[in-house]
């Protein structure tokens, strides 16, 4: 019988699609775990290295490095970590809702704002608004490696030092859970995170540095930076292969709606066709 | 008993290990030192080299570090070591290389612009389908 025949292959066709999507739901499961692990072992360096800047940063209160010196705010530098691949979700562009929010209220106050982009999809949505991006990395894939944004961040962070900006944010996705991720905004430079701590003041030890500290505070400086940006770029990863889980289950479970609707509208095709024969022949037998 | 101190090896990228030694041994800028438990605080850089940590008289575990900090405090060490060589020209380098990526990123407008504008179009048609359909339902 002739009947529905597109109706049929249609229903194929969305099966062929839940598949693929299912597929994609069960790779990110897997993926997220892997990421996610990676987001954790990231922690302790950063932590281990704001620790020893703030120690460093109260024993030696003469010297005042430029990280730690807040300046008036003329032009900021941001950096945006977005994903390299899409079916994500909202993920990507509540980054970009954030970042714009936060442009605009930089334009309204008079500041001027340098962006560097990490992932594909920065790269593209702020080339298209026109805006100042002054570095760029892309495909970095699921185990980034640090040498990958050190350059990007060399740049910002000269540009820091030469009083072009004075002010340094990051932006990415947070990991709240697997449901859940959010877009959090992290300042960067000057470094606020080391401000002095009163509590450590009664204490008198200090470490003994070789060959000097302040050259150790400068190199610490640069490596915390690079470590929250770089911690920032896993989480985003994690938060990536999170939401495209959840986005790709969503996708399966709508594909399995659209199905059974569609079977109904061809049973439905079916059972006309069938009735209507039924009637044309007992038509034509009464005729007789 | 002997005297054991805390060790922590760790990178921006992952933990390298975790656990206890008798002794630490580190290439650091001025020489290679080696830490027992109860050293005074210490800090300083550490070159490319190996990192040896004596478990015991029976066990010294080896590791390679592309340069990095120590950190020793009376009964703990702690390594911030660098994954990879870093210096001054690589940094600068790479420094160019995301630069040139940007610049291109934004000469390069066809292909991406054109996606941009075909997905929005999409996202038209399918909700004047929607709509459509929605008037149909209503009308049927």
């Amino acid at each position: 019988m002739a009947v529905g025949k597109e109706i049929r292959t249609k229903i194929a066709s969305i099966k062929n699609t839940q598949k693929i999507t299912r597929a994609m739901e069960k790779i990110a499961a897997s993926r997220m775990r892997k990421t996610k692990d990676r987001m954790q072992a990231t922690r302790p360096y950063s932590k281990k290295i704001a620790r020893i800047i703030k120690h460093l940063a109260h024993a030696n209160p003469e010297y005042k490095h430029s990280f730690l010196i807040k300046r008036d705010v003329k032009r900021v530098g941001i950096i945006v970590v977005s994903s390299d691949k899409g079916l994500c979700g909202g993920l990507n562009s509540n980054v970009f809702r954030k970042t714009l929010t936060h442009l605009l209220q930089w334009e309204k106050d008079g500041i001027d704002v340098d962006i560097a982009t990490i992932g594909s999809k920065a790269a593209g949505f702020f080339s298209n608004l026109k805006a100042n991006v002054v570095a760029n990395s892309v495909k970095l894939g699921d185990s980034p490696h640090i040498q990958d944004i050190v350059g990007l961040i060399r740049i910002m962070l000269d540009s820091y030092n030469a009083g072009h900006i004075d002010e340094l944010y990051v932006i990415n996705n947070e990991f709240v859970n697997t449901m859940t991720q959010k877009p959090i905004i992290q300042q960067l430079l000057p470094v606020i995170a080391c401000e002095i701590d009163t509590t450590l003041s009664g204490r008198h030890w200090d470490y003994i540095y070789e060959p000097d500290a302040k050259d150790i505070l400068d190199h610490l400086l640069i490596r915390y930076v690079e470590s929250i940006v770089y911690q920032g770029l896993v989480e985003n990863n994690a938060c990536e292969q999170a939401a495209r889980m959840v986005a790709m289950k969503s996708a399966s479970d709508n594909a399995g709606n659209l199905i059974s609707e569609l079977q109904l509208i061809y049973n439905k095709a079916r059972q006309a066709a069938i009735t209507q024969e039924i009637s044309e022949i007992v038509a034509g037998a009464a005729a007789v | 008993m002997t005297m054991i101190v805390h060790v922590d090896i760790v990178s921006a990228e992952e933990e390298i290990y975790s656990g206890r030694a008798e002794m630490v041994f580190a290439p650091a800028e001025m020489g290679e030192v080696g830490i027992t438990p109860r050293h005074a605080p210490l800090i300083t850089k550490l070159k490319p080299g190996e990192v040896r940590v004596k478990i015991d008289n029976n066990e010294t575990l080896h590791f390679y570090i592309s340069g990095g900090l120590l950190e020793v405090q009376p009964h703990m060490v702690i390594i911030l070591a660098d994954t990879a060589i870093r210096s001054k020209d690589i940094d600068e380098a790479a420094a160019l290389q995301a630069k040139a990526r940007a610049e291109e990123a934004l000469q390069d407008k066809s292909g991406k612009l054109d996606y941009a504008q075909a997905q929005a179009q999409l996202a038209q048609a399918v909700m004047q389908l929607k709509a459509l359909d929605k008037l149909r339902k209503r009308g049927g």
